[in-house]
């Protein structure tokens, strides 16, 4: 039967005996674990979507006896909320991934970076952290995990820029390569992935790839946590089987008036209400970290494009030119064109100049800028000029 | 202004004197005095024995390593997108009213700061804002008067 609609998955937040999954796990080589990642065909849940499989067995792969499992708990990008509510009910699950990651790649030693805005769940998350390291240690498994803390920089969720942040130095992103599977956190391969990525893991290592992979599309396997917000009667967290269209997702979250739908936050894609139909969610289509922003239209796309473009000139690390003046200009720029300053003509250069920042930044940071950029302006030219 | 006193070889016996102890030992000041003083930054120096311009190089990176002086209770609220949408002009009126402060500026009596930050992970209960590092979510006037005479009989 043809999958339709939408279908909601618990798989993330469900209550499992965590002790069960790490016996299981112990009791499998390094190569079943990656196998099985590979098999499930789970990317990343950061954003970027690399498979988690291939990290694994490239970190694996590396000579070097000291390595490193990092969890990305920075979780900055606007409307993303859910490894918050993750790390609040179900941290156990997270420490498990990270714990069975580490038996992947031959890691002792796991570090979790929490943004410094979710400080108030670090007394919690130690004290479940003490209950799962005495557990691991009663069934035989060597890993330990520790927190380091955030403080207020979006740009510190790269993964380079946060290894740079957990050594004590300013959050800057590093050249690449080297890609962290060599020299990642002091300069030892590492395996960075995100809060649900770990969770994923777990689940996948409990349930056999087999099942996790009948989840989902070709391309996009599984079920993902969505941060659902902006012009929606039921704003939450919603875990959702992939591979839906946008109108799928309207249809379910909207309030009956919805024009367009940021999907991955301020670095991800505007979907207009005429591209709804054809537009799939999921690495076929526009991917997504899970931040869905929903507006109707009582919002001013100019408004919410201004919003974007503050955010990315305030959190650019101010490293490489095209992004730290990029960011600046094309702020200035919507500005200018809005208050007539400038023709609407202007408007091409500005997309030309997304494209360069695209090209030339360093970072994932400015060259995502465009994306919210060109499909604001390309599908609401008329709201950014009048 | 506040004496660091002990805190930082506190801070220091705890996390450690490697280049990597500096993140929680500038976060332990700031927990406990809300921003960095240049007093402070050089005794974390001395302690780490790194340059004072590594320190305030470092802290001055991270919006939450404040080294302008701040107030007891600093109150950051949201202003990206869903927030602004849901309400964030008519919070900060409120607490800009009952403060009798500007966005950016700390009271007289040195107890509240009111800053903006970007989101801080609460959108689908905007708005939203920390006090310190406690979350207030789904946010109204009034409910926001309430939160703030909390503090002020503190
Ligand atoms: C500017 C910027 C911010 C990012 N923020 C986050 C974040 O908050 N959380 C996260 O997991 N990944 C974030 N990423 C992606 C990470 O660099 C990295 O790809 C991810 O943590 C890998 O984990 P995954 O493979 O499990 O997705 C960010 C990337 C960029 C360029
Ligand atoms: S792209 Fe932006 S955030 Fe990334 S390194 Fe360059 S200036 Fe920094
Ligand atoms: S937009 Fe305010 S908390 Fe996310």
């Amino acid at each position: 039967m043809e999958k339709t609609g939408l279908n909601k998955v618990d798989l993330i937040f469900e209550e499992i005996d965590p002790k069960e999954v790490l016996i299981k796990a112990s009791k499998m080589t390094s190569d079943e674990i990656i196998q099985n990642m590979l098999d499930s065909g789970l990317k990343g849940r950061g954003g970027a979507g690399f498979p988690t499989g291939l990290k694994w067995k490239y970190t694996a792969a590396e000579k070097e006896p000291e390595k490193y499992i990092v969890c990305n708990a920075d979780e900055g990008e606007p409307g993303t909320f859910k490894d918050r509510e993750i790390l609040d009910r179900v941290a156990y699950k997270v420490y498990g991934g990270m714990a069975i990651a580490g038996k992947a790649i031959g890691a002792k030693n796991g570090i979790v970076y929490l943004r410094g805005e979710y400080r108030f769940l670090l007394p919690k998350l130690m004290t479940e952290l003490e209950s799962f390291h005495k557990m691991i240690s009663e069934i035989g498994f060597d890993f330990k995990i520790r927190y380091c803390l955030g403080s207020g920089a979006y740009i510190c969720g790269e993964e380079s820029a946060l290894f740079e942040s957990v050594e004590g130095f300013r959050g800057e992103p590093r050249n690449k390569p080297p890609y962290p599977t060599t020299s990642g956190v002091y300069n030892k391969p590492t395996s960075i992935n995100n809060v649900e990525t770990l969770v994923t893991a777990t689940m996948i290592i409990k349930h056999g790839p087999a099942s996790y992979s009948q989840l989902g599309t070709k391309d996009s396997r599984g079920s993902k946590v969505f941060s659902i917000s902006g012009d929606t009667p039921t704003p939450g967290i919603f875990e959702l089987e992939l591979g839906m269209s946008v109108q799928e997702f309207v249809n379910e979250f909207g309030d009956g008036d919805t024009k367009a739908v940021q999907v991955g936050g301020a670095s991800g894609f505007c979907v207009p209400r005429k591209k709804f139909q054809d537009t799939i969610i999921g690495f076929e289509g526009v991917p997504t970290g899970g931040s869905m922003k929903l507006f109707n239209s009582s919002r001013s796309m100019y408004n919410v494009l201004h919003n974007y473009l503050d955010f990315f000139a305030e959190e650019s690390c101010g490293q490489c030119t095209p992004c730290r003046v990029g960011c600046q200009q094309l702020l200035k720029g919507v500005e200018k064109v809005k208050k007539g300053e400038a023709k609407s003509i202007y408007l091409n250069e500005l997309v030309k100049l997304a494209d360069t920042m695209k090209i030339a930044s360093k970072c994932g940071l400015g060259q995502s800028v465009g994306n919210a950029f060109k499909t604001i302006v390309e599908n609401f030219r008329e709201e950014i000029i009048y | 202004m506040y004496q660091v006193g002990n805190l930082v070889k506190e801070l220091s016996d705890k996390h450690g004197r490697q280049r990597d102890s500096l993140m929680p030992i500038l976060q332990g000041i700031v927990e406990k005095h809300n921003y960095l003083t240049d007093e402070a930054m050089v005794e974390v120096a001395k302690e780490l024995d790194i340059s004072a311009a590594e320190v305030y190089g470092t802290a001055s990176f991270y919006t939450f390593l404040d080294t302008q002086a701040r107030g007891k209770y600093v109150i950051r609220i949201c202003k990206t997108i869903t927030c602004s949408m849901k309400g964030k002009i008519e919070i900060i009126q409120t607490l800009e009213d009952m403060l009798k402060i500007k966005v950016g500026e700390t009271t007289a009596d040195n107890n509240f700061s009111l800053i903006e930050t970007n989101c801080i992970g609460w959108c689908h209960k905007a708005p939203a804002m920390l006090i310190n590092e406690i979350p207030y979510t789904e946010l109204t006037p009034e409910k926001v008067v309430d939160i703030i005479e909390g503090y002020m009989l503190k």
